[in-house]
């Protein structure tokens, strides 16, 4: 009888340490890149490196202005409408396109600064993004950000591990990562 | 100076800028065994702070740091 006690407490206990365990946080970093600013960008890659240093999984995920940043500017595609091909030759068309959030001058702040970070030797944007892919960092690409701006899956660089999702992919991502972060 | 610790690696780090050092030493701490040690020399004066933070967390354990000018060496023993 007491045996049979025991064995159900077991179960019941099995059962709470699973739940528990579905609950708690992985080591992970999930990263929402919405802006397309170079400075924006450049900071969320070196948080997202540093943490691949640091020994966490990480997944970003770009939407809205973040999106054509990772157009690849050597792709055409064609078959857009009127507003798809408005928004896609007025948008920046991959990393080197972006300009810096402040202090931009007419694009002669963002080539100040590209200049500065290559005498200081701060990784360009281009290279943190090879550097990001070989360290395995994922990407997703919003899904409806593409829809909206007109952009399809063909015109996006090539990545190694990049994705195209909505939130719920994002939020499944998020939900058990230790570190969120919007930028 | 160097003679107390047995070094096993080293590792130039010179005028690299953030995150470079620790990604760098992340990656270079894996080609040594267990309990061996890595000798990161860096120029970045941020990474007197983000090494030890890097090592806390990654579990390795920084066992001497040595700072002349602007040279920093850390000697990093590899412990996961």
């Amino acid at each position: 009888m007491d045996m049979q006690n025991i064995e159900s407490q077991l179960e019941a206990l099995k059962a709470q340490i699973e739940a528990v365990s579905k609950k708690t946080a992985e080591n992970k970093l999930a990263m929402v890149v919405f802006s397309g600013d170079m400075d924006k960008v450049l900071a969320a890659f070196v948080i997202a490196t540093g943490a691949v240093a640091m020994g966490m999984e990480v997944v970003m995920f770009f939407t809205f202005w973040g999106t054509p940043v990772l157009r690849d500017k050597k792709k055409k595609v064609g078959g857009k409408d009127m507003m798809g091909k408005m928004f896609g030759a007025m948008l920046p068309k991959g990393t080197g396109d972006v300009k810096l959030s402040n202090m931009n001058m007419g694009g002669m702040g963002t080539a100040m600064m590209k200049s500065l970070m290559k005498k200081k030797n701060v990784a360009s944007l281009e290279e943190m993004l090879a550097l990001a892919e070989e360290l395995g960092v994922k990407i997703y690409v919003c899904e409806m950000s593409m829809d909206l701006m007109g952009f399809s899956r063909d015109e996006f660089i090539d990545y190694n591990d990049l994705g195209f999702a909505g939130v719920a992919t994002f939020l499944a991502e998020a939900q058990n990562a230790k570190v969120q972060l919007f930028i | 100076m160097s003679n107390d610790v047995q070094v096993a690696k080293v590792l130039d780090l010179k005028g690299l800028a953030c995150p470079m050092p620790v990604v760098k030493v992340s990656k270079g701490i894996k080609e040594v065994e267990l309990g061996q040690i890595v000798e990161a020399q860096t120029t970045d004066p941020g990474s007197l702070t983000d090494f030890p933070a890097w090592a806390k967390t990654s579990g390795n354990e920084i066992v001497k740091t040595d700072q002349e000018e602007k040279l920093i060496k850390f000697f990093i023993k590899r412990l996961v």
